[in-house]
């Protein structure tokens, strides 16, 4: 693997993990933490660890950013601190 | 507080990173779980289960127990959770909007006022609504029946590639989602109810542990699937395979209802009525 490619997946890893739990908005957290969720199944597959990055990438990607959105749209849309 | 919360997070943050120094290097031969277990499943796993995919042997067979446990974290995750999201007590909002399918007109129904019977002309829609849109309904109706057949797939040949029923289970989950925000959750209640998916997650945990226990009745250990040779008619090393096939299905069942139910409850607020 190219090290340059994993160098700046891991940077968007560490960037989406703060943005996620600095942003304001509930609704963008829970983008950003797909987001995460997403780079982090990159690096699965770039370690070889195809079956988790599978995993990572149909639970963490997309059912619970779903679910952290659907929870968003019963609750409140921005963080109270 | 929030400085003394940052300060333990650093402590404990760096000391979590201190302490991986002492890992063995990624991908190091030395490493205790290579020297010893890897090898003898790598080397032993297609003369006794005959499934290539060794993750797939490992999570099913070897660690069989495991897999059947998480299975049953999972089901757990969604009793909780229709426990502590359901709203059991029953009311109907004041207001009723129904809209009439060939004119696009909507009716508003004032709390005494007849509703109209549910019919092919009729629809009820939500009091949050968003506008009928064709192209949304359109498309996803040409995705959710080839994201269900990709998630058969994937639980079917997890034992050749990467999947199995987690992964297949939360696809075909997702494709029952897909189809409940394109149109609405009411729509999606009369292809899946709420007490179908309840006992789907109880059925998928069922299969499960009845394969470990059907393995018992024919007198072996349980989960040990080389018994059920005596059912499939073959050799005891494709019986594994099959009996891996078996809770694969099982997990997938499981892990779709739950995925299901976690969406009806958190998207209506545990009034199953309307949602996003």
């Amino acid at each position: 693997m190219i090290w340059q490619i994993e160098l700046v997946v891991l940077l968007m890893v560490i960037i989406c993990g703060i943005g996620a739990i600095t942003v304001k908005d509930l609704l963008g957290a829970a983008i950003l933490f797909g987001a995460y969720s997403f780079m982090m199944c990159l690096l699965w597959a770039i370690m070889g660890a195809v079956d988790v990055a599978f995993t990572e990438a149909s639970v963490g990607a997309g059912i619970s950013t779903v679910l952290f959105v659907a929870a968003v749209f019963r609750t409140s849309r921005r963080t109270k601190d | 507080m929030k400085s003394l919360a940052l300060f333990i997070v650093l402590l404990f943050g760096g000391l979590l990173i201190y302490c991986t120094l002492d890992f063995p290097l990624w991908g190091d031969p030395q490493a205790p779980a290579s020297m010893h277990v890897s090898p003898r499943y790598i080397e032993h796993v297609m003369q006794e289960t005959s499934v290539p995919n060794i993750v797939t042997a490992v999570l099913a067979d070897y660690r069989g127990y495991d897999t059947m446990f998480e299975t049953i974290v999972i089901f757990a995750a969604g009793v909780a959770c229709l426990f502590l999201l359901r709203v059991f007590r029953r009311t109907e909002s004041e207001t009723q909007l129904y809209r009439h399918v060939p004119t696009g007109i909507t009716l508003r129904i004032v709390k005494g006022a007849e509703p109209p019977r549910e019919s092919r002309e009729f629809e009820r829609i939500d009091l949050m609504w968003v506008p009928y849109d064709l192209i949304i309904k359109t498309s996803a109706r040409l995705i959710v029946p080839f994201s269900q057949i990709f998630a058969l797939y994937v639980i079917a040949h997890g034992h050749h590639s990467p999947g199995g029923g987690f992964q297949g289970g939360v696809i075909l989950g997702a494709s029952i989602i897909l189809f409940a925000i394109s149109h609405n959750l009411r729509s999606s209640f009369s292809r899946i109810s709420e007490k179908h998916a309840v006992l789907l997650c109880g059925l998928g945990v069922f299969i499960y542990a009845g394969t470990g226990a059907l393995s018992i009745f024919l007198g072996s250990n349980y989960l040990d699937y080389g018994a059920l040779s005596q059912i499939f008619g073959v050799d005891p090393v494709t019986a594994r395979s099959h009996g891996i096939l078996m809770v694969e299905i099982g997990v997938g069942i499981c892990v779709m209802a739950v995925m299901v139910h976690l969406y009806y409850n958190l998207a209506s607020a545990g009034r199953h009525d309307e949602g996003l």
